[in-house]
């Protein structure tokens, strides 16, 4: 490590951000800001810098903004919160999106260092959750949450916590079922061999046993194992449709049906090994299929974006209540950077509301008093006091979302595997009671009977339950390798179908972080000094920006700084005033109108110019629509106006429709337009303002940086970095199907070569027993070496 | 050859409790996070020293 304190492109210890600016040190060590010294200093005393050892700088930044915890005191939102709680020890479940490498788990778990009150913390990685006990005599559950911000790890509390769903139960229920197959199969493997192999006479005598054993398995397959099959098959036939399962369910109950027949007349030793082995094999399919990855949670909605709690003003006095509390006429308190929780009415303070998350507009709009603010909108600047007009489950928000068009049905996604399955069934059934009937004629009825089952058992689709749910699985796997997370497989088979993609603007194909500043005007540069030395005082995002760009050595002391938030700042510096902010703030009467969010200047009150913000397209946006151009239609719209537009057709080909200033509704409107044309849209969006377009596009991908921030109610979620890789995505999805119709076809191979067998008659177990794990390891094998070769292909990681 | 019925017995039997063991891991929810586990065991022990402060 550099010893010189003053070099500028050192790493902070803690977070590794690159240090611009102020330097900040302990115990020879740099810090980027007094936020990571701080939790450093915590952790150090605390004689937990083994945090450090184990990865380097595993922290990240503090945000600066003030925290409000009181409402964590009041008894009835704890007890919502809480898992478990008796006299002296409570459990409680946080979610923590900062977790991201093993020092986090370590010094998560080491919690109980720091305070005595914590008994005991284990964390789950994948989940990013953080199951503390702790004795709340000793420390209340507001100090434990401050504890855990000022170590750098905030858990995220919102509205959806209340609601603790039990997710983990039906996959379990699975697993056992899966258990239980193998354990039947197993032992039914082991009492066929004997059969397989031939008896000699002297061992007859076990063979009735062996029946029998096989028998009493294959009814606890039939019975429970398989349970799922049947009832599925019948829930479809009730609605006079065919699923995959209804073949599957045949086949079950006719290989049973059919082996119990032979068992008990002592006719021949059943198909029992078959059966089980089946089961086992389907399940495991269904297992895969089911097996999402849960690092990621799909699964939230509006509730994740709201408050736990409130701050209601009575008599004068603030006081924390649950938001299901709030009613109409109550006053609340909103703090700086607090989001407005139902539709209300500014009563008093002045309000500076950034509504990005429901309009999509990227510039904050400011409120003056009695104006209806809507739910959603997060206040920058000073505390409002506002009354509520409307309660939450009615706000504008929440309506949006709850609207019947926003929800859709779930069997959108017709897939592959349903669609064959029908074809399947048909001609399944066609062969086996030709057959039948065939052997009927000629006069020999038991062969009929025998050719019957044998069709049905040998033409098994378990193919296309297996190898449907790998192939897909294993795209997903590479898909979130590449920071490309679907909700489920039959994503996947939409994703190949796509051809019309349709873009949001602000957040999707520009980068909400990365700032690009330009200034006009003139400065000297005793006035850039003077600038910096203001804006370094201020934390808001904008002035770190500027002193960035000014890159001033020699910092001048600051006499007299006032910052008003939402406005701008006020300093005085070696008797020069300085003002930097918005423009009714500097207040200059000539000035060109401008739609891009700048920050003016004046010095001893003269106008010296303004920095102008301008939003930056993501990497390679142009090469992504240029590789995209030849195979899909295009379309661009936008909550923003239409001051880019000039911008974006350099980008864009001149035939590709913009839209600009449309609301929520609008997006929805119009996807729905395009689908009616026929075409299947994929939407790319960005937050709750295009929810509704996002759910109802046939796939519907929210790009963020953050993929632990809220996401909609989407089918996938794309991180903004690989938003260049869409091209891949879809060619690799269209791979994917391809994989599938080839293994398929490789079935129908191993199908006719059974059948030819069944139809005869003369299938004997054997051939079935060797016959369905040859395929199905084929097809296995297949599906995996395709898949990786493709991968390959399309360069995805 | 009547000591194979026995066997028969012994091996279902061990079947079973094996059966029996992964219901039991998987209802005390050791199934539920995998990947925590393998990273936990990395870390070093607590120097006693600290222990005593």
């Amino acid at each position: 490590m550099k010893s010189s304190a003053t070099s500028t492109d050192a790493l902070c210890y803690h977070c590794g951000n690159s240090i611009s600016g102020d330097l900040y040190v302990a115990d020879d060590k740099q810090f980027c800001c007094a936020g990571c010294k701080g939790v450093y200093q915590v952790l150090s005393q605390n004689n937990l810098c083994n945090y450090y050892t184990y990865n380097q700088s595993p922290g990240q930044q503090k945000q600066e903004a003030e925290q409000h915890f009181e409402f964590l005191n009041e008894p009835k939102i704890f007890s919502q919160l809480v898992d478990y709680t008796d006299k002296n020890v409570t459990l409680i479940t946080f979610y923590v999106p900062a977790i991201h490498c093993s020092s986090c788990l370590w010094l998560l778990e080491h919690l109980h260092k720091l305070n005595k009150g914590i008994l005991q913390a284990r964390v789950d990685f994948l989940k990013k959750q953080v199951a503390v006990t702790f004795n709340h005599n000793e420390i209340s559950l507001k100090m434990l949450v401050e504890l855990m911000v000022s170590v750098g790890y905030e858990p995220l509390i919102s509205l959806q916590d209340i609601v603790k769903e039990n997710k983990g139960s039906e996959n379990r229920g699975l697993i056992k079922k899966i258990a239980v197959a193998g354990f039947c199969m197993g032992n039914v493997m082991l009492f066929s061999f004997p059969e397989y192999l031939g008896l000699s006479s002297f061992e007859h005598q076990f063979q009735s046993l062996f029946g029998w054993l096989n028998l009493v398995l294959a009814i606890v397959v039939t019975f429970y194992c398989s349970r799922d099959f049947f009832i599925s098959a019948w829930g479809s036939l009730r609605q006079k449709v065919i699923n995959l399962d209804t073949p599957l369910a045949i086949i079950i109950a006719v290989l049973f049906i059919r082996s119990a027949f032979e068992i008990l007349s002592s006719s021949g030793p059943g198909f029992t090994d078959t059966l089980s082995g089946l089961v086992f094999l389907l399940l495991m399919g269904r297992w895969v299929k089911q097996r999402t990855y849960n690092h990621i949670s799909f699964n939230r909605d509006y509730r994740s974006y709201f408050p736990v709690a409130v701050t209601l003003i009575n008599d004068g006095e603030e006081k924390p209540i649950p938001i299901n509390d709030l009613n109409i006429g109550d006053r609340v308190l909103v703090r700086n950077n607090e989001i407005v929780p139902a539709d209300s009415i500014l009563m008093k303070g002045e309000g500076y509301f950034d509504f990005s998350f429901v309009t999509g507009e990227s510039q904050p709009v400011t409120k003056v008093l009695g104006e209806i603010i809507y739910a959603g909108g997060r206040q920058i600047g000073e505390a409002l006091e506002m009354e509520i007009v409307k309660p939450v489950s009615q706000s504008y928000l929440t309506r949006l979302w709850n609207n019947e068009t926003f929800s859709r049905e779930d069997s959108k996604i017709k897939n592959f595997n349903d669609t064959i399955a029908r074809y399947f069934s048909a001609v399944v059934l066609i062969i086996a009671f030709t057959a039948a009937g065939a052997w009927y004629f000629l006069g020999d009825s038991s062969r009929a009977w025998d050719s019957f089952s044998a069709v049905l058992i040998v033409a098994c689709p378990c193919v296309l339950a297996l190898s449907t749910p790998l192939t897909l699985s294993t795209v997903l796997g590479f898909f979130d390798k590449n920071d490309f997370y679907l909700k489920n497989t039959d994503v996947v088979e939409q994703l190949a179908r796509i051809d019309t993609v349709v873009f949001d603007k602000t957040g999707t194909i520009t980068c909400p972080n990365v700032v690009n500043l330009s200034f006009t005007g003139r400065l000297n540069l005793y006035e850039e000094a003077l600038v910096a030395s203001a804006a370094r005082n201020s934390s808001h995002p904008l002035s770190r920006e500027i002193v960035k760009w000014l890159a001033v050595k020699h910092i001048l002391p600051v006499e007299n700084y006032q910052e008003i938030a939402g406005k701008g700042i006020f300093a005085m510096i070696e008797d020069q005033e300085v003002r930097l902010g918005s423009r009714s703030f500097i207040a200059p009467d000539s000035l060109p109108s401008d739609n891009s969010s700048s920050v003016h200047i004046s010095i001893n009150g003269r106008y010296k110019g303004f920095f102008k913000i301008k939003q930056q397209w993501r990497n390679e946006l142009k090469g992504l629509i240029d590789s995209l151009k030849p195979k899909f239609r295009m379309h661009l719209i936008s909550g923003d106006t239409s001051s880019e537009r000039k911008n974006l057709s350099s980008i864009f080909p001149e035939n590709v429709p913009m839209l600009f200033k449309q609301s929520p509704h609008d997006k929805l409107n119009y996807i729905r337009k395009l689908q009616w044309s026929q075409n299947t849209v994929m939407m790319l969006g960005d937050g709750l303002n295009d929810a509704g377009a996002l759910r109802h596009s046939d796939l519907g991908v929210a790009v963020t940086d953050n993929i632990n921030n809220f996401t909609p109610g989407c089918d996938a979620i794309l991180k903004g970095d690989s938003l260049y890789k869409i091209p891949q995505f879809i060619s690799h999805a269209k791979s994917a199907v391809r994989i599938i119709r080839f293994s398929f076809a490789i079935a129908t191979v191993y199908n006719l070569i059974g059948v030819y067998f069944a139809v005869q008659g003369k299938l004997s177990p054997l051939t079935a027993a060797v016959l369905m794990p040859l395929s199905t390891v084929t097809i296995v094998t297949f599906t995996n070496i395709a898949n990786r070769y493709l991968a390959k292909k399309n360069k995805l990681k | 050859m009547n000591i194979l019925y026995f066997l028969i017995g012994c091996s279902l039997f061990m079947a079973l409790i094996f059966l029996g063991a992964f219901f039991w891991a998987s209802r005390n929810g050791q199934h539920d996070d995998v990947h925590t586990p393998g990273v936990r065991m990395l870390f070093d022990d607590d120097k006693p020293e600290e222990e005593k402060q």
